[in-house]
């Protein structure tokens, strides 16, 4: 008995392939493939990018980054960007794990862009706008004095021109590491758009998967038509905060977009795929 | 109930035996009328220890403290005949805000402010100060009334935030509060907000887009609560002194940075150690600012109230 239990201990099992060890890997490996944030699908990157980077099985909107998201809305070779000069500065000498001021070096390298906000004239077929695209992968896409900066001229340049102007938002909400001049850039914005309003100018928002916080709080829901994206989470305070503050489980598609729609929050949810028609039409009716 | 902070123990057992004094005890009695100056000697010594150099952690809890004059305590004692008007007409009333008509020394004026509670069951009552939906939609209604009817808008902010709960997401906080500050843009007489307590976020913003802004010496305004601060940044919420030291929140830092436009003195120690005092100075800094806003015309007023939100961030630009 002792005999041949001692060996098949020391003996080494045949290696088999685990299936689930090769699937993390593969989530790992991010180059190839992707995995669907809302249903958890693990999905091909190339086919998701074909497809306008939406879930091909639950139609899930990817975040994407500004220059994919100004080829898809405006008309080829239309966008000339503004603002490009402006850049941050870490004017409180914030702190956390790491100092803001190298936080920003390292995002602006990896990102290539000096912060969460890009600007510019473009056209939708044919039809000139001005558009002002939050860029989540520069830290959440948070509002500081860059961004507000940037939107408010962006508005103010709408209102002399008279020209539409369009806000796709995808943001967490506030830059902290930019204290109170963050949150005031909620109430700079807010008042250029009542300037631009006052002029009988169009003000559309697009609000993309997230839209959080304080950017929702004012440019966000201030648009005379408000567009989302489909499954887009839209809210003022984030899901985890509400959990915790009201211990209890939050319904089923809490802050989606769909939600929103239900509850009289938002105009219309529209796919990316159809956004630049839809918008085009949109803006030959109000302009 | 007097209520003392950690830092402000120290103070207790003094303060107590003084009330105790007066109370019980004949304090024209030798014997006791020198027990309490001796006490208030040794009171005044521990006040210079404890208050002589708070921290922006400290001002954070002075901020919140329960024994503060609240915004029905500033309403009661340097307004008079204030009549409350109550509902959004959409949903409810929300007891986190305050609104209605009142009189400041001749001046009728629109008065809004965050309403917390000063015991259990009030703070309850009026939700800590953290507003709904309702609320803003309510100060909204105010607002208009006071537009058309010329008269200044008094705001007193005063709240953690506004509330994050599922009703008031589904009622659309942010559609109101963002409403509220586009709205505030639209006024055109005199706004005064003045910072009072604690200056939380979105949800203070959204009374607070005035032509002044004024702030309690030990009142904080902050883009979010340090312990939320630390929460999110170093993933401990215990952080708080270290969140409140990088938000620079008080109100000598806000007026370095132009956010706001005077700081009313308090009290050594607070607000909560002498209301009188508190009191007597908000009215005088209300009193100024007020007398130079009326003297501009209602146009000018929305474009001044343009500029200055307008002026607002730090950024360099290449040329």
């Amino acid at each position: 008995m002792g005999f041949f239990s001692r060996k098949d201990k020391t003996k080494k099992p045949h290696k088999e392939i685990d299936i689930q060890r090769e699937i993390k890997k593969a989530e790992k490996d991010e180059s190839l493939w992707i995995k669907c944030s809302s249903c958890q699908e693990l999905l091909y990157r190339k086919e998701v990018e074909r497809n306008k980077h939406v879930c091909p099985k639950c139609l899930y909107h990817f975040p994407i980054n500004v220059d994919v998201r100004v080829a898809l809305m405006f008309d080829k070779g239309s966008f000339t960007e503004l603002y490009k000069d402006v850049e941050p500065v870490d004017f409180l000498k914030f702190k956390d794990t790491k100092p803001y001021k190298a936080r920003l070096v390292e995002t602006k390298e990896t990102t290539k862009r000096s912060d969460a906000m890009m600007c510019g004239r473009a056209a939708i077929n044919g039809l000139d706008v001005l558009a002002a695209i939050f860029d989540f992968n520069f830290m959440g896409g948070s509002l500081g004095s860059v961004v507000g900066e940037k939107i408010t001229r962006t508005l103010e340049q709408g209102a002399k021109d008279k020209l539409p102007v369009i806000l796709f938002c995808s943001s967490g909400g506030a830059r902290m590491q930019e204290g109170i001049m963050s949150l005031m850039q909620m109430s700079k914005v807010s008042g250029a758009i009542y300037n631009l309003k006052s002029h009988g100018i169009p003000y559309i928002t697009v609000l993309t998967d997230p839209t959080l916080g304080g950017v929702t709080a004012s440019m966000g829901m201030l648009g005379d038509i408000i567009i989302a994206e489909p499954k887009a989470m839209i809210g003022f305070a984030g899901p985890r905060v509400i959990k915790e503050t009201i211990k209890e489980e939050l319904p089923h598609g809490f802050q989606r977009a769909e939600y929103l729609l239900e509850h009289g929050m938002i105009d219309m949810i529209v796919p990316r795929k159809e956004l630049k028609k839809r918008l085009y039409t949109l803006l030959s009716h109000v302009t | 109930m007097r209520y003392y902070l950690d830092f402000e123990k120290k103070l207790e057992p003094l303060e107590r035996r003084v009330n105790e004094i007066e109370r019980f005890y004949d304090i024209n009695d030798p014997h006791y009328s020198k027990e309490v100056h001796y006490l208030q000697k040794k009171i005044s010594k521990v006040e210079k220890e404890i208050y002589g150099d708070l921290t922006n952690w400290q001002r954070s809890q002075l901020s919140r403290h329960l024994n503060r004059p609240h915004t029905l305590d500033y309403i009661n004692n340097i307004f008079s005949d204030f009549i409350e008007l109550h509902g959004d007409r959409k949903y409810k009333d929300d007891p986190a805000v305050v609104t209605g008509f009142a009189n400041y020394e001749g001046i009728k004026v629109a008065v809004i402010g965050h309403q917390k509670g000063k015991d259990v069951r009030e703070m309850a009552h009026r939700n800590f100060g953290m507003a709904h939906p309702d609320g803003y939609r309510k100060a909204m209604r105010i607002m208009d009334m006071a537009d058309r009817w010329q008269k200044p808008v008094i705001t007193f902010i005063d709240t953690p935030g506004a509330f994050p709960g599922v009703g008031a997401e589904e009622r659309g906080q942010a559609e109101a509060i963002a409403s509220s500050i586009y709205f505030m843009f639209s006024l055109s007489v005199p706004v005064i907000t003045i910072v009072i307590g604690e200056g939380g976020s979105g949800g203070a913003l959204g009374i607070g887009v005035g032509n002044r802004i004024l702030m309690m010496e030990n009142a904080t305004y902050s883009v979010i609560s340090p312990e939320g601060c630390a929460a999110i940044l170093w993933r401990d919420g215990s952080k708080g002194p270290m969140a409140a030291d990088a938000l620079k929140p008080t109100s000598y830092d806000l007026l370095k940075l132009g956010v706001i436009d005077e700081i009313i003195k308090e009290p050594f120690g607070g607000a909560h150690r002498d209301w009188k005092e508190s009191f007597q100075n908000t009215r005088a800094a209300l009193t100024n600012n007020l007398e130079a806003l009326m003297k501009y015309e209602p146009g000018d007023i929305k474009s001044m109230r343009y500029d200055k939100f307008r002026k607002m961030g730090i950024f360099e630009e290449k040329r």
